[in-house]
Formats: structure tokens, sequence, C-alpha cells
């Protein structure tokens, strides 16, 4: 009998062409998918290729988004938009979605994601795959060149950190709080460069889109990828982006789990129940701490944004807040749905309606001011909330501008309050 | 040899490459280079220097332009107690020397450094000492040592079509 593998192991394994592989060793895997977007693809890669005089070794795997630089209000953005277009077309890439959200969100919903994939993304937040159970990892622009001409890349065969979250989220609390919480425990290196696996009770209760929120921010502990197995909730969410019987059950899901017994490096293990809504304070996400310790913070702004935070389930957590109530005077609540297609179920199902009475001014359906590439953002001596990943000094904005980091409920409670607040008051 | 440029732990890719230059090529993106941090840096770095840093360096985004921009200044190597998994891999597809020491805080700024990749080891010229480093794998040092991915696969085309 062969020694039990972790799903990391066994994903590695697979791209790899082999029937097992170890934590350590150095692999090389062949990539069944390659996304780029606006800011790191096409404008970056283009010239690296034709100086090489090299072809992309299979265009149907490549996958480009429009995202960083829209809306494109500069000379420069459209530039960088329009090498995006004309290169996604002379290289053939079908798979181009132009302007209909942000890239982490925008791949699952149009099917691109199969449990079993190895992947590789131009995008430090590309783990975000890995609640489909694919093997999906972020690489710079030169790296990603390397894909493009050979179809490979090299790989250290990582070691799994288990998170198990037993028992379920109470009210008013998010995998954003989750996530915030074992930064602040853990650090912003506690994923080692090594992959997160997310399970137990807690992890299974929750959709998709929050899983992907948890596989997000593996990328904001350091790990090279973080995984959720997939299960009934999984094969639920593709078989409603149109993926079909016959390729669901291709998709062996039921293969891509950890062997009971399988190496762990760690195995770290919460109490969901126990936690309360998380508050990072500037300037970095493991400045974690219960939003009740954080007194009073008046805020200026409340963003509800990115593709860790305004999914269509962030909208709606929003909406439950904010239902009947509106943001206090002098706060902008800023929202900018992570895609176009969440952004018009949220206006059929009534989410966007609610947000807008609250108050809410609607941004375009891209990374917008979390990128900090120019649109929206943060004046000098700013006070935000921010649904975002990252509260780097001068991310967002200027320099003396302060983000805090918190869930939908947190910040939508905060809009209302006009200082940080405890969402399970309104809920 | 070079001068020690030294840092705390978590430097961030925002802080190498501010996200507002990031629309504009290296040479601009360069000159904001840690500026958020220490704002004399980019105009005072010189040719040869080694920036060393404490953990988790270049934490943050995919953006390769962070290490782009310090090979731009000229800076020779990396020297850092840890480095954040994909800078460790942008540094080295650039070209840029990205050697984990533990030893890395018994360097102070200033410090004569010589840097020895391919040994895995850094002489202080100022106070005599040694410094061993992980060693980098083979196949990456001869990466490096190419001068990045991009000339390493021109390297590895050109061959292949002089076989064909
Ligand atoms: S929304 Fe923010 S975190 Fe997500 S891809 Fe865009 S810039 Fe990155």
């Amino acid at each position: 009998m062969s020694a039990p593998q972790t799903l990391a192991q066994k994903l590695v394994a697979r791209a790899a062409g082999r029937a097992a592989v170890a934590p350590g060793e150095l692999v090389t895997c062949r990539v069944d998918l390659a996304m780029m977007h606006d800011s790191g693809g096409p404008r970056r890669v283009k010239p690296m290729l034709e100086r090489l005089g090299a072809k992309v070794w299979d265009p149907s795997k490549v996958v480009v988004v429009t995202d960083h630089y829209l809306p494109a209000t500069d000379e420069e953005s459209r530039r960088i938009i329009a090498i995006a277009r004309e290169w996604s077309r002379s290289a053939g890439v079908a798979r181009f979605y132009d302007g209909e959200g942000i890239c982490h969100v925008v791949l699952p919903e149009r099917g691109c994601l199969r449990p079993g994939m190895f992947a590789v993304g131009g995008d430090s937040h590309s783990p975000t795959g890995g609640a489909f159970g694919a093997y999906m990892f972020g690489i710079g622009s030169t790296e990603m060149l390397g894909v493009l001409v050979t179809g490979e890349i090299w790989l250290k065969v990582p070691h799994t950190i288990a998170i198990e979250l037993d028992g379920a989220l109470g009210e008013g609390l998010a995998a954003k709080d989750v996530m915030l919480f074992l930064l602040g425990q853990l650090g912003m290196d506690g994923g080692r460069y090594q992959a997160v696996e997310y399970r137990g009770e807690g992890v299974r209760a929750l959709p998709m889109q929050e899983r992907m929120t948890l596989a997000n921010m593996a990328a904001e502990l350091g790990a090279q990828a973080g995984l959720v197995a997939p299960d009934a909730t999984t094969r639920g969410y593709l078989a409603a982006t149109g993926v079909s019987e016959a390729e669901l059950d291709a998709a062996q899901l039921e293969r891509w789990q950890s062997d009971p017994g399988a190496p762990l490096l760690a195995h770290h293990r919460f109490e969901a129940a126990a936690l309360a809504p998380q508050v990072a304070a500037p300037d970095s996400p493991a400045n974690a701490a219960p939003v009740g310790s954080y007194g009073e913070v008046p805020i200026d702004i409340a963003y509800i944004g990115a593709c860790t935070g305004a999914k269509l389930v962030d909208l709606r957590m929003a909406a439950r807040v904010l239902q009947g109530r509106k943001a206090a005077r002098g706060v902008r609540l800023l929202v900018a749905p992570a895609s176009l297609r969440d952004q018009h179920t949220a206006r059929e199902d009534g989410t966007l309606a609610v947000l807008l009475d609250a108050g809410a001014e609607l941004l375009p359906n891209a990374c917008g001011a979390c990128a900090g590439y120019g649109a929206n953002q943060f004046a000098e001596n700013t006070v935000a909330i921010s649904t975002t990943a990252r509260n780097f000094k001068g991310r967002m904005g200027a320099p003396s501008a302060r983000v805090y980091l918190a869930s939908p409920y947190t910040a939508a409670a905060s809009a209302v309050a006009g200082r940080i607040c405890d969402p399970r008051e309104m809920l | 040899m070079g001068k020690a440029w030294v840092f705390g732990d978590d430097v961030d890719t925002d802080a190498l490459a501010p996200g507002k230059y990031m629309k504009y090529g290296v040479e601009e993106i360069a000159k904001h280079c840690l500026e958020a941090i220490e704002p004399a840096f980019a105009a005072s770095v010189r040719p040869g220097d080694v920036v060393v840093g404490g953990r988790n360096f270049g934490l943050g985004s995919s953006r390769e332009q962070a290490a782009a921009a310090l090979r731009h200044l000229g800076v020779a190597a990396l020297v850092a107690e840890s480095f954040a998994g994909l800078f460790y891999r942008n540094a080295l597809n650039l070209g840029l020397p990205a050697l984990a020491c533990a030893e890395a805080k018994r360097i102070r700024p200033g410090h004569e450094l010589v840097v020895d990749p391919a040994a895995g080891r850094i002489e202080n010229r100022t106070t005599g000492e040694t410094l061993a480093c992980e060693p980098v794998p083979g196949f990456l040092l001869e990466l490096v040592l190419d001068g990045g991915l991009l000339p390493h696969l021109e390297k590895k085309l050109a061959r292949r079509k002089d076989a064909t």
C-alpha cells in the first residue's frame, strides 16, 4: 500500500505525471490553466514573447481578465486595456473576460475551474481557485512567460498545514473574520509558502463564495495555495455555472481528498462558535483583534469591494445589516460589486436596492481602490473600514490614510454607526 | 562589494513598487521604490549595494516590478531572514539573487558585504564575519547566473534551434 497523501500532494502528483510525491521534492508540473489580468498579463508578457519569437503553448488553457485598470480613466490605463484586448485576440485566447469583474471571481463563475486542476495565475490571490479543490497559485509575469512558452512550471511539493474549523460560525460572522483571526494568530508568514487546507464542519457549512474568501486570503497567510476539498456544495456550484453531469463525474470529486493519516506540517483547530467579528488595524492584516476592542474609531469611508469582499454573498451580508438603515452623515459608503454577474443577481433579488437606499455609491466591477492603481484612491488622513484583503501603508491611496479590514457585516454596521461597530447589534 | 541597506520585517510589495506608479515602466517605479519607508533610498542606493531585510521580505502582490525596481537601481543581491515565496520566485526569475540567511540581523546599515550566491555565503568586510545562507537549488542558480528566466529561455530556445 502506498503512503497516505494530502490533497495538495495528490494534485501536484497528478500534474507532475507521478503516482505520488513527497513534500520538499522538486517537480515539474503541466499547467491546466493559466490566468492573467490586464496589469501583470498581456502588457508584460507580449514584449517578452516577441523577444523570444515564441507562441503560447495552448491558448485554450489561457484565460485573460481585465480588472485592475478599469475604469480606464487615463491614457496609460487605456493603453494597458487595449493591449489586453489586442493580444488576447491575436494569441487566440477565446476566454477573454473584459470588464466583467475581478479575475478571481469571474474565473469560477464562468466555469473555468474544476477539482483536480493544476493552475497558475498572474496575481497573488490566485490561491482563490483552491476553494474548488484545484491547486492554484500566483506567479509573476516573467514566470508566466515561462508557462506560456513551455506549459510547465517547477514546484517544491508543499507540506500541508491543516486549519480545522469545528462547529458553525455565529450570526454576523463570515469567512473574512476567520481569516483575520487566523492572521492575528499565525501572522503573515504562518503559511510558510506551503499549502493550507481548510477543513471541518465550519468550512463544510460555507457556500462556495465564502470558501473562496478563505482560499483567497491564504495569500495573506503567506501560503502558496489554500485548499478546500470538493464536496456536494462544490458540485452544486459547478452545476449551476453550466458544468454538465458528465463533466462533473469526470472531475472525480471523491478522489480529491486528503487521505486519513496523511502527513501534516501543522494542524490548527478552532472553535467557530467562539469567534467574535474581527477587525485588522492599519497597516497589516495580521493586526487583528475582536471588534469590541476598538472603542470609538470614527470612519470616513466604508468600502465594500474586492475579490475577497464584494461577491454576491458579501453584498448580501452588507444588505442584511443595511436593510431599513442609512449610512451615517459624513460617511461615504462605497460598493464595488466583484463581478457584473453578481451585480445583476443582486439587482434582481433586491440586495442592490437595499444598499443604494442606505446611501451606497456604486462603483465599477473592478479592483478599484483595492489595487490602488488609480481609481477612487483614498485621500490624505482618510479613515476607512474596508472588506479588502490588505491594508499596507499607502496601498489604497495616501500613506496617511488609515485602513481597517473587516467583514462586509462589520463594514456595513460601521457605515451606519459612523464608527467601527459590532454588526451583531444590528442583526 | 556593496553597502548594506537594512530594513525590518515584512517589507511589502506596495512599498517596493507603489501601486500608483504601476502603470508606468520600471524606470519610474524605481524612483519611488521603498519611499514610504526610506525616502532617501532610491536616490542614494549605488550599483552593487545589497538590500537586507528581516522576516517575510516581499510579502503581498505578485507584481514582479517589486524585484525589477531593485534590480533597476543596481541592487546586486537581497539578503533576508526569510522571503515571501512568490517574491522569492520573482526575484530569481529576474536574475536578482535572493539569499535567505538566518543571521541577517547581524548586518548593520553601511556594512560592506560580498555576496556569493553560488557558495551561499556572505562575507561582511566591515566585521570580518562570514554568514551562511540557505543554498539556492542548482537549476535556479543557473537561471540567476543567466540573468533571469527570460535570457535563460532565450539561451535554451537558441540551443534547441541549433540542434534542429
Ligand atoms: S480586488 Fe484587490 S485583492 Fe482582488 S485581485 Fe483586485 S487588487 Fe487584488
